[in-house]
């Protein structure tokens, strides 16, 4: 399921920041590997909010700097 | 019989501050607020200028486009949060200074929201019969309310008015046919001036804690923002049975690029579609969506009966959306 999870969350982070999925790793940051500034973030956490329907309060947003972070967030927290 | 917009008028403040200016100010640069706003400058009112004086040009603008007489109005709905005076209303000095006996005048707060609001009310006054003339105006000084000190806010606001005069019609396919309106008051906290009011009243330890200018979660703004925009032009457009595709023109509040990038994505309507000016103006909250609307008409944009859909959000969280056949 996990594998699957991060699949989805690749698919968002290329299709929210135009990256490339090949450029995307696991422990890709966001902002430093990926370009993405502040409101992308936000962007990124909407979309990842609506596929996997979890609500991710802003406090827990801020410590989401990786595809991994959010890989494992999404796991914890899916329903 | 619906209520027509008859007549479109902005005006902005002579005083230009540009992203240049405001590096001097604050830790920023213009790339860095014109990837995150699209904003390149923003208009400050003069220090004798208040919100009535911007919103008296405006209307003066729109009751001269609608041809009408200032003697003739018979009702002022003013959207603002800063207005010249904790009371009377900025729509009462308006009047005043228009010469007008005959309208009822009041402000109403739904902050960025408050044109639409007040576009919202006064069409039940005049599609019902009740009046037969109204000016709607929205306007704001947000520069006069902005820490000038917090690079995360002050980059946004600009200062202006707008205005538009509702006058009833029975001409089929024209008017405006549906306004929702909503508010989340769970949200109150999100974005607010909170020092000055009666929940802490102007003190030393106000002025202090900088309490008595605009406070806002960015990030929660934003998300808030794009969600409810969608919904509500969603449910406007399933009133009059239209889709995305029909909607000829948007008038939105320049509240920031990358929410109407966001929100126009998702409704699957063309940006192309959505007319722009936050580069030059910044977000200058209840007047953001009349002025638009001025620019776009003076613009040539619109044709008798063209479907537009207009659109606002601001602190409350209070948000609209409405559709008008020009």
């Amino acid at each position: 399921m996990s594998a699957n999870i991060e699949q989805k969350v690749k698919n968002i982070i290329a299709d929210q920041l135009g990256v490339g999925e090949d450029e995307i790793k696991i422990t890709s940051s966001f902002i430093e590997d990926l370009g993405a500034d502040s409101l992308d973030i936000v962007e990124l956490v909407m979309a990842m909010e609506e596929e996997f329907e979890v609500e991710i309060p802003d406090e827990e947003a801020e410590n989401i700097k990786t595809v991994q972070d959010a890989v494992n967030y999404i796991t914890t927290h899916k329903k | 019989m619906r209520s027509l917009i008859a007549g479109t008028g902005s005006y902005a403040p002579a005083k230009i501050l540009t992203n240049a200016d405001i590096e001097k100010l604050v830790d920023t640069s213009d790339q860095w607020i014109v990837e995150r706003t699209g904003i390149r400058q923003r208009h400050v009112a003069a220090p004798e200028e208040a919100t009535s004086d911007l919103a008296l040009a405006a209307a003066r603008r729109a009751l001269e486009s609608a041809k009408l007489d200032p003697a003739d109005v018979e009702m002022i709905v003013v959207g603002t949060v800063t207005p010249d005076y904790q009371f009377p209303s900025v729509a009462a000095v308006v009047q005043g200074k228009l010469g007008n006996k005959k309208a009822f005048a009041f402000d109403l707060t739904a902050a960025c929201a408050g044109s639409l609001y007040a576009l919202s009310i006064a069409d039940r006054f005049v599609s019902t019969g009740a009046v037969k003339n109204a000016l709607v105006i929205g306007a704001d000084a947000l520069t006069r309310i902005t820490d000038w000190t917090d690079r995360n806010t002050c980059i946004l606001f600009g200062d202006g008015a707008g205005a538009m005069v509702l006058r009833p019609t029975d001409e089929p396919g024209r008017g405006v046919l549906t306004t929702r309106l909503h508010t989340d008051g769970s949200l109150v906290s999100i974005l607010l001036m909170p020092g000055g009011g009666s929940r802490d009243p102007l003190s030393q330890k106000v002025l202090d804690e900088r309490s008595h200018f605009v406070k806002m979660n960015g990030r929660e703004v934003f998300k808030v923002a794009v969600r409810a925009l969608v919904e509500s032009c969603r449910e406007v457009l399933a009133a009059e049975g239209l889709t995305p595709a029909d909607v000829k023109h948007v008038i939105a509040h320049q509240a920031n690029k990358r929410i109407l990038d966001a929100t126009l994505e998702r409704l699957e309507i063309p940006a192309s579609r959505c007319w722009m000016n936050l580069e030059k103006y910044g977000n200058t909250s209840a007047a953001s969506v009349p002025m638009t609307l001025d620019e776009a008409n003076r613009a040539g944009w619109f044709q008798p009966g063209d479907p537009i859909l207009m659109m606002a959000i601001g602190g409350g969280m209070a948000w609209g959306a409405s559709i008008v056949r020009w």
